[in-house]
């Protein structure tokens, strides 16, 4: 591509980047209004943070959210690679279309077919909805974004690498570990970080499947903002935006410190 | 036809006497016993024989998709024939894995672990041997210090230049004390000077170590340089294994002569053909006589290969040799040490020679539409048959 | 010659088939078989039952209760989402406005992409990270910030008022204009994303060869820039239109009470009408519309992969 850039060019990139940052910059604003009126300001509080730390139902809900959120990452993370390492390393085996398509569908398809299916089939199974039922649902959800970010990695694989180290005389799984799986490590991390930001994300598909005691934050913050615009939420969700820039700040200086490409989150979804 | 080149070595070169492939009772090393490769429908390899003997320096050379590297990858267990045995001081190692087998390879790409440093790098296959740390770190301290590499052990591979790291490489297969050592494309992607140096460098430590190396490469400079022995190959046969010198001076087809090298090939038909040489016709350049013994009975069609720089080009015409033919300078190539004539007999024919650039100024140089005599010896010319 | 890519047809060990069965059964059991499910349900008839439908398949009981079951099934359904308009309304809403935000969507995302690409190599980097960084801020929060703005006394009312551009505040709260913001607003970087990857590639010497061969600027984009792109704005277009089709928390937050999109109507019959048949026929409906474009995209997306953009 032709570097140098145009007015135009930095118009619609800077018009962009207003569009995609300034609703939530105001929304970060107005979590610290003083006011009750989420749309007067009243200068500045940080009193709904407090009030948020008396709300023990929100409590709730985020620490369940947390806790399906890490056991799905870690389901996802292993699910993902290995079909990663199926589709890119595997060749031709039977089934393989058919393989690969269910791996791609979940990444398009619209939550609420997921998610109304999901529920049928544990209501067919006869599983007691919740906790669970969610991870599962997440797992199945967010390993598809797995795939795809490792894929990509494992397909700019040198495989002269593995070759060599079997050459010296590793075996082939001790080289899977040793050579194969430090240099997919940056992929398998990013999956393991976009798996976990999903499940803490998602509402439609957790709304059908879950069960009483297991109300996500995701479904809390919904059920209230369904009855209109609150400043408590503003809080929590400035916390929650706060918490994943972190997250991804420290991600993306992991990544430049370990001298490893970043792996193309998103550039591939 | 099977490549097994058993012809003494009469060449003129200075190698010594270091010809087991003369020997009827020397041992190879490495076998190829009708190796066969296909992938998805294509003959990678086929039916291919071949022997390396210990501390050759042999090269595989041929136009890319020949299957030479499948040959090497074969060697080094990367893929298995589908048919055929691949025997290693005897021993059978077709279905031996490639961790399992002391042979080591330099990769094309050098496939060196990016995240492992130079010392990672070259102690990481003493280090799948289990060897005690002491014995790790002195074999790996002289490797280093036998390809300049000291002072570099911490650096990464994203820290090295190019040279650097083609040595990192070599190091790290050398450090093991391989059986055979491969050697994929080794310098492709050095520039030419250091290709250059790169390959007598190559040829010393093969000296020095007392190892066996086989190369595999398209570029034939290289393999003449290296090579004791070299495998002509081309879709997945041997079409030629013989001495650098033999290859050049007798190619043993039309195919090798033309692939090595510049060459004048001569289309005709036997005349003569007797212990003294052979006599051709030819449409294009009338009468040829050479010295060569050809195995071919009066009029049998074949070709007479003959190299640029083995025809004298005149302006009038001289005496002496037995071959000689009238035409008039079509192109001239200028290459600084060398000059290239395309000299055209007749309508069609036009027959290249070369001729060095001695002194700088000639009194009447020969110009672009000046008749000339071009000659040749009774032993510049090869018959080929096939 | 690249042996090392051609796949290895010799015989597989356990380890590598475990590779392969693991996710493959996780799918089947939870992606393929709860689809089959649906499909089953789908056929089936309501009832104020636990669960809510009828016939219940027992696999017990042997080929004569599965052919009973078979006969038993029906397809009130389906007939029922061509019989009631609200059904043939919504997809026809939802269709209308996947298709019409997608276009806006690459209007808005194209110059993006394309600045991106042309921006220099050091801050392209930033310029990525600073278009993914709302991707992995909650979907949730992005649509809920734009409550706050769109209210009737909300920020852009106030704006537009104290700017005098407008003197009564105009509505957008419920209606299908704020239904349009917040899908260009969250689906934003899957269209400029792609559309930057196919970019970004792309050969700077044929632009060059464009101009050589005396091609004008602006005629070289619309004959190398946006065929080369074009793999890329499929894929950000089906990214952005399928997932559009079956949206549900956007129209449901910044949308009307008035006309549905399909994903609110499939959601309202299960939740609130606790139809599981005609939640489920609105789901296998709402498949059949979208399987042109599913195949597409897993097309392009498999593609995509193998050249490695």
């Amino acid at each position: 591509m032709r570097r140098g850039l145009s007015v135009f060019n930095v118009t619609s990139i800077a018009l962009g980047l207003a569009f995609l940052y300034l609703p939530i910059l105001i929304l970060v604003i107005y979590s610290f209004n003083a006011s009750r009126l989420v749309t007067v300001w009243g200068g500045w509080s940080t009193r709904w943070y407090v009030s948020l730390l008396g709300n023990e139902a929100m409590l709730e809900a985020a620490w369940i959210s947390l806790r399906i959120a890490f056991l799905t990452a870690c389901a996802a993370t292993v699910l993902g690679t290995l079909a990663a390492l199926a589709l890119v390393r595997a060749g031709r085996f039977r089934g393989r279309l058919l393989f690969s398509g269910l791996v791609y569908a979940p990444l398009v398809m619209p939550e609420v077919i997921t998610g109304l299916a999901l529920l049928l089939l544990f209501v067919a199974i006869e599983i007691e909805r919740g906790f669970w039922t969610v991870t599962i649902a997440h797992t199945t959800l967010t390993m598809c974004f797995v795939t795809v970010i490792v894929q990509a990695r494992l397909l700019g694989f040198d495989r002269s690498l593995e070759e060599a180290a079997m050459d010296l005389g590793c075996p082939p799984l001790r080289t899977f570990i040793t050579v194969t799986l430090p240099l997919i490590a940056p992929a398998i991390a990013a999956g393991w970080v976009l798996a976990f930001m999903l499940s803490l994300d998602d509402l439609v598909v957790a709304n059908f499947v879950t069960g009483p005691g297991a109300t996500t934050l995701p479904i809390r913050i919904y059920s209230e903002v369904r009855l209109g615009v609150k400043p408590e939420i503003n809080a929590i969700c400035t916390i929650i935006i706060g918490v994943v820039a972190a997250g991804i700040i420290v991600a993306s200086l992991l990544t430049k410190f370990a001298g490893a490409k970043p792996a193309p989150i998103g550039g591939q979804i | 036809m099977n490549g097994r080149g058993n012809r003494p070595d009469n060449s003129a070169r200075t190698r010594g006497p270091f010809a087991p492939w003369t020997d009827p009772d020397a041992l190879p090393l490495v076998r190829f016993e009708a190796v066969s490769k296909h992938f998805a429908g294509v003959t990678a390899v086929d039916a291919l024989t071949l022997d390396i003997y210990p501390g050759e320096f042999f090269a595989l050379l041929g136009p890319s998709g020949c299957g030479k590297t499948t040959l090497l990858r074969m060697l080094a267990g990367f893929q298995t024939p589908d048919a055929g045995r691949v025997l290693l001081d005897g021993t059978d190692i077709t279905d031996v894995a490639a961790h399992r087998r002391p042979v080591n390879m330099m990769f094309q790409s050098y496939a060196l672990f990016p995240h492992l440093t130079v010392a990672g790098n070259v102690a990481f296959g003493l280090k799948q041997d289990g060897l005690p740390k002491d014995e790790i770190a002195a074999r790996m301290a002289e490797m280093l210090r036998l390809l300049r590499l000291e002072g570099l052990e911490t650096r990464k591979p994203h820290q090295l230049s190019g040279g650097q790291r083609q040595r990192v490489a070599l190091a790290r297969a050398l450090v093991k004390h391989p059986r055979v050592l491969l050697l994929d494309e080794p310098l492709a992607a050095l520039d030419k000077k250091l290709r250059g140096e790169t390959q007598f460098e190559l040829m010393r430590l093969k000296e020095r170590l007392g190892l066996t190396f086989v190369i595999v490469t398209h570029d034939q400079e290289e393999a003449m340089t290296v090579a004791n022995r070299i495998g002509v190959m081309n879709h997945g046969r041997l079409i030629q294994v013989a001495t650098p010198s033999e290859i050049y001076e007798q190619p043993n087809s039309r195919w090798v002569a033309d692939f090595i090298g510049d060459v004048n090939l001569i289309e005709g038909r036997i005349v003569k053909a007797d212990a003294a040489g052979t006599t051709i016709a030819s449409a294009s350049v009338g009468t040829l006589r050479t010295a060569a013994v050809a195995d071919a009975r009066p009029g049998d069609a074949v070709a007479v290969a003959l190299r640029p720089e083995k025809i004298r080009i005149a302006r009038d015409m001289p005496v002496g040799d037995v071959n000689r033919v009238e035409g008039e300078v079509w192109e001239i190539g200028y290459l600084g040490d060398f000059s290239i004539y395309k000299v055209r007999l007749g309508d069609a024919f036009v027959i290249n020679t070369a001729a060095a650039n001695v002194t700088r100024l000639i009194e009447r140089p020969v110009g672009i539409g000046d008749r000339v005599w071009l000659t040749w010896a009774a032993d510049a010319g090869v018959v080929l048959t096939q | 010659m690249t042996p090392a890519t051609q796949p290895r047809a010799e015989a597989r060990s356990w380890g590598q088939r475990l590779v392969i069965l693991i996710p493959y059964l996780w799918l089947i059991a939870f992606f393929l078989v709860p689809f089959l499910i649906v499909f089953k349900i789908s056929l089936s008839q309501y009832a104020t039952a636990q669960p809510p439908y009828l016939p219940q398949l027992d696999i017990t009981g042997g080929f004569e209760t599965l052919r009973e079951f078979v006969s038993e099934l029906s397809f009130a359904g389906y007939a029922r989402l061509v019989s009631d308009s609200l059904y043939l309304s919504s997809y026809g809403r939802s269709l209308a406005i996947a298709l019409a935000s997608t276009a806006m969507l690459l209007v808005l995302g194209f110059p993006i992409a394309y600045g991106m690409a042309r921006a220099p190599r050091q801050w392209q980097g930033v310029l990525f990270m600073l278009i993914v960084l709302p991707f992995w801020t909650s979907f949730l929060i992005r649509v809920y910030a734009w409550m706050t703005i769109l209210q009737r006394d909300g920020l852009l009312n106030q704006a537009l008022l104290a700017l005098g551009i407008v003197d009564t505040p105009p509505v957008w709260i419920s209606t299908d204009i704020a239904i349009f913001i917040g899908i260009v607003y969250t689906y934003l970087p899957f269209m400029v994303l792609p559309i930057y990857a196919t970019l970004e590639r792309m050969d700077e010497s044929l632009f060059e060869a464009a101009a050589d061969l005396g091609c004008p600027r602006w005629k070289a984009f619309w004959l190398v820039t946006v065929p080369l792109a074009l793999p890329g704005i499929i894929a950000g277009s089906l990214l952005c239109f399928i997932p559009i089709v079956g949206e549900f928390v956007i129209p449901d937050l910044l949308g009307g009470s008035g006309a549905m999109m399909i994903g609110q109507t499939l959601w309202l019959e299960f939740f609130g009408n606790r139809d599981w048949p005609a939640a489920s026929a609105v789901a296998v409906v709402l498949l059949a519309l979208l399987i042109v474009p599913l195949v597409l995209y897993q097309h392009v997306q498999a593609r995509r992969l193998e050249r490695g953009d």
